[in-house]
C-alpha cells in the first residue's frame, strides 16, 4: 500500500492549499491600505504564476516522466488562451472602441460578421470546452503522426518548436481572425461581471489555486498508477517497453495529449488574470522557456515543475523591474548552469547532495555506453536517470 | 580592348567632326524662342530632326533661362557675359533684349529634343538614358533621328531598345501600315514598358482597325511570354539564393549535429557573432585605412569571422558542451541558455539596434540578364561562396587527417580512442569548426540582410529543417534539403504570399517526415532505437 502523500509533499500540499484559501479572502476583506492586503498587482502575479505552474507540470508529466520533450507547449497554453479570449472579447460588447457588435479588431479590417470559428464564441461553456479540446486535438493529431513515425528525442523536439513558430506566423496574420499582431486584450467582464474587481481577482486567483491542486492530484494519480509506470520504462527504455508487449505509441500519445489540454487550461485560466493574449506566447522562446521552468524546479518530480514555475517566474519579475539588461543574462545561465550541475533540479539538490553525487557518477558511467555505440547519441535525456 | 579603342576613336572623329558642321542658324533658333507656342514647337521639330549636334548646347541654355532675344538675334547670357548664341562670339547685350519665355510644354519638348540628339551620344550608357528618356513621350516629330540612330548604332542590345523606341514612336501614327510595322516592332519586345504600350493601343483609346489589333494581340502575347520567363527565372535565383543561404547555415549544423550528434541552439548566435565581426572589421577598415582599400575589407573579415566563431565555439565546447555529449536533450538547453547570453552580450556591446554593414563597391549593383531579371552581384556571390564552403568541407571531411579523425570518432568513439585518437581534442577542433562555418555564414548574411541581435533567429528553425529534412550525418542531404527548401518557399510565396508559404513548407515537412523519419538521405541501418 503506497502512501498517499510523502511527509513534505503533504506539508506542501496542505501549505498551497492555506494559501489558495488565505489569498483571496484576505484581498477581498482587508482595506487595500492594510499591511496584510495582497495588493493587486501581487495577486494577478501569484495567480498568472499558477498557471505557469499548470503548464510546467504538464511538461513534467510529457517530459520529465515520459522522456518527451516538448519545445511547443507554448502553442497548447496559447490556444487555451485564445479561446478564452474569444469569449472574453465576445463581452465587451458594445462597449469597444467602434461600439459594434463585433470585436474591434474585425470593426477596424472592414469585416461585417463574424468569422465561421467565431461561432460558439458567446458561450462561456463552449469556449471553455474549446479550450481544452483544441489543444488536445491539435496535440493528439501531431503526436499520432509523429509517435508513428516513430520521432523521438531531439528530432522531436525541434519539430514542436517549428510547429509553434509556424502557429505563431499564422496567428501573426490579420485573416487569421485572431487579432493579429496585437491579439485580445481590454477586456470588460467575464459572464456578466466586471473583471477588474478585487472580488474576480480573488475568484479568479482561487480557481486557478484550486486546478492547481486537482492537477497535482491528478498527475500523482497517474505517476503511482501502472500506467504511470509504464511511462517511465518507456522513458528509460523505450525498445525494452516495446519488446515486452507493450505500445508505446498509445501510451505516449495520451500522456501527450492530456498534457497539452493541461496546458489549454492553464492558458484559459491566465488570460482573464493577465488580460492579454497575443502570438508571442507561442514563440519558440516561450516554448522553450516552459521546459527551464520544469528542469529548475526538477522534470521528474510533481511539485518541482511548479516550484521551478515560482523561482524562475518570480526572478524574472524581480529582474525585469531591477535589472532589466540582465534578465537575459540570468535566463541563460539558468539554462546552462541547470543542465549542467543540477539535472534534478531544486527538489534534487533538497533530497540530497549524496544521492545526486553517486548518480551522476552512474549518469557518467552510461555516458560512455552511449557514445560508444557508434551512431550519434540519441539516447533519451533521462535515461534511467531519475527515480521518481 | 581592340574594341574599345575603335569606339573610342570613333568617338573622336564623331565629336571633331561635329563642332565645327553646319552649326544652326539665327533665323531657327529665333523661331524657337519666340512666337505662338504651337509653332515654336514646329520649329523645334524641324531643327532636330536634322539631327544637328549644335542645337544641344542652346536648347539647354534656354532649358537654363539663359537666352534673350531681340528682333533678328538671340543672345546667351553665362555668368554675365553675353554672347551670340549660334557663332558663341562675344557681344553686348542690347538693351530691348527680352527674355526667353520657356511654359511647360516647351520644356517637355526641349528636354525630348536634347534626349534625341543625344542618341548620337558617343557614350553608350547616355545613348541608352536617352532612349529611355524618349520613350516617356513619343513622338512621331523624333523619327527621322531615331531612324539615323538606329543605322549608326552597333551595340545590339541598344538596337533593339531603339527599335522598340521606333515602334513606339509609329504605333499611334495615323498612317495605317506604318502602325502595322510598329505592332510587329513591338513583339521583340521584353519589357514591361512595351506591355504597358500594348495593353494601352488595345484598350477602349487606342487602336481601332480590327488587321492592325489583330496584330498588337500577338505582340501582346509574346511579350507576355519573353515577360513570364523572366519572372520564372527570377523565382528560381531567389530561390537558388535563399537556398545557398540556407546551405550556409546547415552545413555549419551538419557538422555539429550531423557528425557529432550535439543539438546547437546557439548556432544562429555563432554566426551573428560572424556578422558582427564583419561589421568591427569594415569599420576598422574605414577608419584606419585609406579609402580605396574599403572594397577589399571583405577578404579580410571571411577568415576574421571565422577565427571569431571559431575560438568562442572552442570555448563553448570545453566549458559547456563537453559535459553534455550522450544527453541532447540537455544540450539543447544548455545551448539555448548560451544563445540568450550572446544575445544580450552583443545588445550590451553594440546596441539594441542593428549595426550597417556596407557592401563593397564590386558587390553592389546586378547583372542584368533580362529586362525584368537583374541578379545582384552580392547574391551571387553568395552562391558562389557557398559552392566554395561546401567544396571545402567535402574535402576537409573526406581528405585531411582532421576530417579522417572525425569520422573515426563519428563511426566507434572506443575504438579510435583505443588506436591513439585523441577523441576529446577532436571533438573540440569539429566543433570549433562547426562554429567557424556558422560564422561564415553570418559574414554572407552581413552583405544581404539586416545585422543586428536577432540574425540567429531569425534562420535557426529554418537551417534545422534543413537538417532533419536532409537527413543526419551527410553533407549530400543538406545541399539537396537546401536548394530544394530554398526553391519550394520561393515558389509558394509566389503562390500564397510569404507566412503562408513558410506554414505550408514546416507542414510539408513535418509530412515528410512521416514518410522518411530519417531524413532524404538516411544512414541505413538495423536499429531498434532508428
Amino acid at each position: 500500500m503506497k502512501r498517499l502523500l510523502s511527509p513534505w509533499g503533504g506539508g506542501l500540499a496542505l501549505a498551497l492549499i492555506a494559501v489558495v484559501v488565505v489569498v483571496p479572502v484576505l484581498h477581498v476583506a482587508l482595506p487595500p491600505g492594510s499591511w496584510l492586503h495582497p495588493s493587486d498587482y501581487a495577486v494577478a502575479l501569484a495567480g498568472k504564476i499558477m498557471c505557469y505552474g499548470i503548464c510546467a507540470l504538464a511538461m513534467g508529466l510529457a517530459w520529465g516522466y515520459t522522456g518527451i520533450l516538448s519545445l511547443g507547449h507554448g502553442l497548447y497554453f496559447a490556444l487555451g488562451g485564445y479561446a478564452m479570449g474569444m469569449y472574453l472579447m465576445r463581452q465587451i460588447g458594445r462597449d469597444g472602441v467602434y461600439q459594434s457588435d463585433l470585436p474591434d479588431f474585425m470593426v477596424f479590417l472592414d469585416w461585417k460578421a463574424l468569422p465561421w470559428h467565431w461561432a460558439l464564441s458567446d458561450s462561456f461553456g463552449a469556449q471553455l470546452a474549446l479550450a481544452v479540446a483544441a489543444p488536445g486535438l491539435l496535440a493528439f493529431v501531431f503526436g499520432y503522426f509523429a509517435f508513428r513515425s516513430r520521432i523521438k528525442g531531439v528530432y522531436f523536439s525541434i519539430i514542436t518548436q517549428a510547429m509553434t513558430y509556424a502557429a505563431m506566423l499564422l496567428f501573426f496574420r490579420n485573416e487569421t481572425g485572431f487579432g493579429g499582431n496585437n491579439g485580445f486584450t481590454d477586456f470588460k467582464r467575464i459572464l456578466g461581471l466586471p473583471i477588474a474587481t478585487p472580488g474576480m481577482r480573488a475568484a479568479l486567483f482561487a480557481l486557478t489555486g484550486a486546478t492547481l491542486i486537482a492537477s497535482l492530484a491528478l498527475a500523482r494519480a497517474i505517476v503511482t498508477s501502472k500506467y504511470g509506470r509504464v511511462l517511465q520504462a518507456i522513458r528509460d527504455a523505450e525498445a525494452r517497453v516495446m519488446f515486452s508487449g507493450y505500445d508505446p505509441i498509445a501510451y505516449k500519445l495520451s500522456i501527450w495529449t492530456l498534457s497539452a489540454m493541461m496546458c489549454g487550461v492553464a492558458g484559459a485560466l491566465y488570460v482573464p488574470q493577465v488580460g492579454i493574449i497575443n502570438p508571442g506566447e507561442m514563440s519558440p522562446a516561450a516554448g522553450i522557456e516552459i521546459a527551464i521552468w520544469t528542469a529548475v524546479g526538477g522534470r521528474a518530480s510533481l511539485v518541482g515543475p511548479v516550484i521551478g514555475a515560482f523561482a524562475v517566474n518570480g526572478a524574472k519579475s524581480w529582474f525585469t523591474q531591477v535589472f532589466p539588461e540582465f534578465w537575459l543574462y540570468f535566463l541563460g545561465a539558468l539554462f546552462i548552469a541547470v543542465t549542467l550541475f543540477m539535472p534534478d533540479g531544486i527538489i534534487g539538490a533538497l533530497r540530497g547532495v549524496p544521492r545526486t553525487l553517486a548518480r551522476r557518477r552512474g549518469a557518467g558511467a552510461r555516458e560512455e555506453g552511449a557514445r560508444a555505440d557508434g551512431v550519434p547519441a540519441r539516447t533519451d535525456v533521462a535515461a534511467g536517470e531519475v527515480q521518481a | 580592348m581592340r574594341r574599345c579603342i575603335a569606339l573610342l576613336a570613333a568617338a573622336l572623329s564623331l565629336s571633331l567632326a561635329a563642332a565645327p558642321a553646319a552649326a544652326i542658324d539665327a533665323p531657327t533658333l529665333r523661331a524657337i524662342v519666340d512666337g505662338d507656342t504651337d509653332a515654336r514647337v514646329a520649329a523645334l521639330h524641324a531643327a532636330v530632326s536634322t539631327g544637328d549636334a549644335t542645337l544641344a548646347p542652346v536648347l539647354q541654355a534656354m532649358l537654363d533661362d539663359e537666352l534673350k532675344f531681340d528682333e533678328a538675334h538671340v543672345w546667351r547670357v553665362h555668368d554675365g557675359q553675353a554672347s551670340d548664341a549660334v557663332t558663341g562670339a562675344a557681344a553686348t547685350l542690347p538693351d530691348e533684349a527680352q527674355d526667353v519665355m520657356v511654359n511647360n510644354r516647351l520644356r517637355g519638348e526641349a528636354q525630348a529634343a536634347l534626349a534625341a540628339l543625344r542618341l548620337q551620344a558617343p557614350d553608350a550608357a547616355v545613348r541608352a538614358k536617352a532612349i529611355a528618356t524618349l520613350r516617356d513621350a513619343p513622338d512621331e516629330s523624333q523619327l527621322a533621328i531615331v531612324d539615323a540612330a538606329l543605322a549608326r548604332e552597333t551595340d545590339p542590345a541598344l538596337k533593339g531598345q531603339l527599335r522598340l523606341l521606333k515602334a513606339a514612336t509609329l504605333v499611334a501614327s495615323p498612317d495605317r501600315a506604318k502602325r502595322l510595322q510598329a505592332a510587329g516592332l513591338l513583339a521583340t519586345g521584353d519589357d514591361p514598358a512595351t506591355r504597358a504600350l500594348l495593353g494601352e493601343r488595345l484598350g477602349p483609346r487606342g487602336e481601332s482597325d480590327p488587321e492592325v489589333r489583330a496584330q498588337l494581340r500577338s505582340a501582346l502575347a509574346a511579350v507576355d511570354a519573353h515577360l513570364a520567363a523572366g519572372e520564372r527565372l527570377g523565382v528560381l535565383f531567389t530561390g537558388v539564393s535563399l537556398g545557398s543561404i540556407l546551405l550556409l547555415v546547415a552545413l555549419g549544423l551538419a557538422i555539429s549535429y550531423g557528425l557529432m550528434g550535439v543539438i546547437n541552439m546557439a548556432h544562429g548566435e555563432l554566426m551573428m557573432i560572424g556578422a558582427y565581426t564583419t561589421a568591427v572589421v569594415q569599420d576598422l577598415f574605414r577608419a584606419h585605412l585609406p579609402a580605396g582599400a574599403f572594397d577589399f575589407y571583405i577578404v579580410a573579415a571571411v577568415p576574421a569571422s571565422f577565427l571569431a566563431a571559431a575560438f568562442v565555439g572552442a570555448v563553448l565546447e570545453r566549458s559547456v558542451i563537453r559535459w553534455l555529449y550522450g544527453r541532447p536533450l540537455e544540450t539543447l538547453l544548455a545551448t539555448w541558455g548560451i544563445s540568450l547570453v550572446l544575445i544580450q552580450a552583443v545588445r550590451t556591446v553594440f546596441g539594441a539596434q542593428n549595426v550597417r554593414v556596407e557592401n563593397p563597391s564590386w558587390l553592389s549593383g546586378g547583372l542584368p540578364v533580362m529586362s525584368n531579371l537583374v541578379l545582384p552581384y552580392n547574391r551571387l556571390a553568395i552562391i558562389a561562396f557557398a559552392v566554395l564552403v561546401l567544396c571545402g568541407v567535402a574535402l576537409l571531411i573526406a581528405r585531411t587527417r582532421l576530417g579522417l579523425f572525425v569520422r573515426a570518432v563519428t563511426q566507434n568513439r572506443r575504438m579510435a580512442a583505443c588506436v591513439g585518437v585523441d577523441t576529446a581534442r577532436v571533438d573540440t577542433q569539429a566543433f570549433a569548426l562547426g562554429a567557424g562555418i556558422a560564422g561564415l555564414a553570418g559574414c554572407a548574411l552581413s552583405q544581404v540582410g539586416n545585422v543586428g541581435p536577432d540574425l540567429g533567429q531569425t534562420y535557426i528553425v529554418d537551417a534545422f529543417m534543413v537538417v532533419v529534412l536532409g537527413g543526419v550525418g551527410q553533407l549530400a542531404g543538406a545541399v539537396v534539403a537546401a536548394l530544394g527548401l530554398g526553391v519550394l518557399s520561393k515558389l509558394l510565396e509566389g503562390v500564397a504570399g510569404a507566412v503562408l508559404a513558410k506554414i505550408m513548407v514546416l507542414v510539408l515537412i513535418v509530412v515528410f517526415i512521416q514518410k522518411r523519419p530519417q531524413g532524404l538521405f538516411a544512414l541505413k541501418g538495423r536499429s531498434a532505437e532508428a
